[in-house]
């Protein structure tokens, strides 16, 4: 029905582009595009924080280092491929998140408590 | 039928623009608002990539090795902030090869102030302040920006962008102290970045048709004319701590606006330089070009060797 609108989509990079048969190599000359995941110190996640070109995985954790931890902002550097992100579809959140909506139950302040009750 | 369904996508796109929902790439959004930040996001990084050359002029000719270590590490930023803006924009479907290519044949177009040249040392701390300055004073709303990687890159850049102004402070900071040449030196640097900086606001209100629609979708969270005054409110005064003048004899306190009124812009001037006639439009472009031609083998050579390593790691069929 909205195949007249044009939707370019973040993880379509890869979606879009017929599979590659197994073990095909690239052959365009422009380094692919990855995602940049940094843990900021240890005891956190790593948190994605942007993307760059590069022509494999061990250019793109350099170049990243370069590009978003040049004032330390990072211990650890994770890096995928962009067309390996598959997301979910922002059209279909309703109905996608739907089986949350009515169950308020899952947080502790549903719960009818005396005052006096501590600790808890 | 269709006609309806955009009208309505466009009413949602709106009403969680006005919420201050930010709107991600997968979201969907007007071909136009698609198309405003293309264009505004690339030539954003444009103008970081561009803005390198005037700055990487003096790296090899800094007074100290303090200076010159600052200086790099100015310039490295710089890049970095092109590329932050180079990803942003790449959200939006377009690629980086088909955004350098526009940069190249000057389809894009990038800040005009980098047309200038840096012909003294002074410079750079005139670069450093006001057009750092007048940078900073445009990109910090735009981290409110509607556009979600738009928003998130400006915010890592303007908490790198404030050291870039106050080393260029610091540089003009030390030659107004100094001999009464460097003081000459300072001055002169001064009055010629004034005015260009100014323009980096862009053009008046009255002449810029873009800013009611970018206002209305939030890209643009104020005019130019709002921020331009800003921005010689608070250099009116930070210039007094340097013992300079700003070169405008008509800049004065204006007690009743409660703002510093000023000359008028030459904006003959900002349209000859933006359409190419500036003093160094054309060393600008092609010292790109040559860089981008001169790196193509690097770019080969780098993806045949990743093909030859992922050739090798795959295991033998059998």
């Amino acid at each position: 029905m909205k195949t007249f609108i044009q939707i370019q989509r973040y993880g379509d990079y890869g979606d879009r582009e017929p599979v590659k048969a197994e073990g095909a190599t690239q052959n365009q000359a422009d380094w692919p595009l990855w995602e940049v995941f940094i843990r900021s110190k240890m005891g956190l996640d790593h948190k994605h924080v942007g993307s760059l070109h590069a022509a494999d995985a061990q250019m793109a954790i350099e170049n990243a280092r370069d590009v978003y931890t040049r004032r330390q902002e990072g211990i650890s550097i994770w890096v995928v491929e962009s067309k390996y992100i598959h997301a979910s579809n922002p059209d279909e959140a309703a109905s996608f998140y739907d089986p949350a909506n009515d169950k308020v139950y899952r947080h502790p302040t549903f719960y009818d408590l005396p005052d006096e009750l501590k600790a808890m | 039928m269709e006609k309806q369904a955009t009208i309505n996508l466009e009413q949602q796109f709106q009403d969680r623009v006005d919420q201050d929902i930010r709107i991600e790439p997968k979201d969907w959004m007007p071909e136009k608002y698609r198309q405003t930040l293309i264009r505004q996001i690339s030539q954003h990084a444009h103008s970081e990539i561009v803005g390198m050359l005037p700055e990487g002029n003096w790296i090899t000719r800094a007074p100290s090795l303090r200076r010159k270590a600052t200086l790099i590490a100015k310039v490295q930023d710089e890049a970095g902030h092109g590329l932050y803006l180079y990803s942003a924009a790449e959200t939006l479907g377009i690629s980086r090869a088909e955004m350098i290519d526009q940069l190249h044949t000057g389809k894009a177009k990038y800040s005009s102030i980098f047309n200038y040249p840096t012909l003294t040392w002074a410079d750079i701390g005139a670069i450093g302040w006001l057009v750092d300055g007048a940078a900073i004073m445009n990109q910090v709303p735009l981290c409110r920006t509607s556009y979600g990687p738009y928003a998130r890159a400006m915010v890592r850049i303007c908490k790198e962008e404030s050291f870039h102004q106050r080393q260029g402070f610091e540089i003009l900071l030390t030659l107004s102290r100094g001999t009464e040449a460097q003081k000459a030196m300072c001055q002169d640097a001064i009055n010629r970045w004034w005015w260009p900086s100014i323009m980096m606001f862009g053009p008046a209100d009255d002449a810029s048709p873009h800013t009611a629609q970018s206002m209305k979708w939030k890209i643009k969270r104020f005019t130019n004319d709002e921020l331009r005054q800003k921005f010689v409110d608070i250099c009116a005064e930070q210039v007094k701590i340097l013992g300079m003048e700003l070169p405008d004899p008509e800049l004065k306190w204006n007690a009743e606006r409660g703002h510093y009124d000023f000359g008028k812009i030459n904006w003959e001037e900002f349209w000859q330089v933006i359409s190419g006639n500036g003093p160094c439009n054309k060393e600008r472009i092609a010292a790109r070009v040559k860089a981008h031609e001169e790196g193509a083998w690097v770019r080969e050579a780098a993806i045949s060797f990743a093909n030859k390593r992922a050739q090798k790691q795959r295991p033998a069929v059998a």
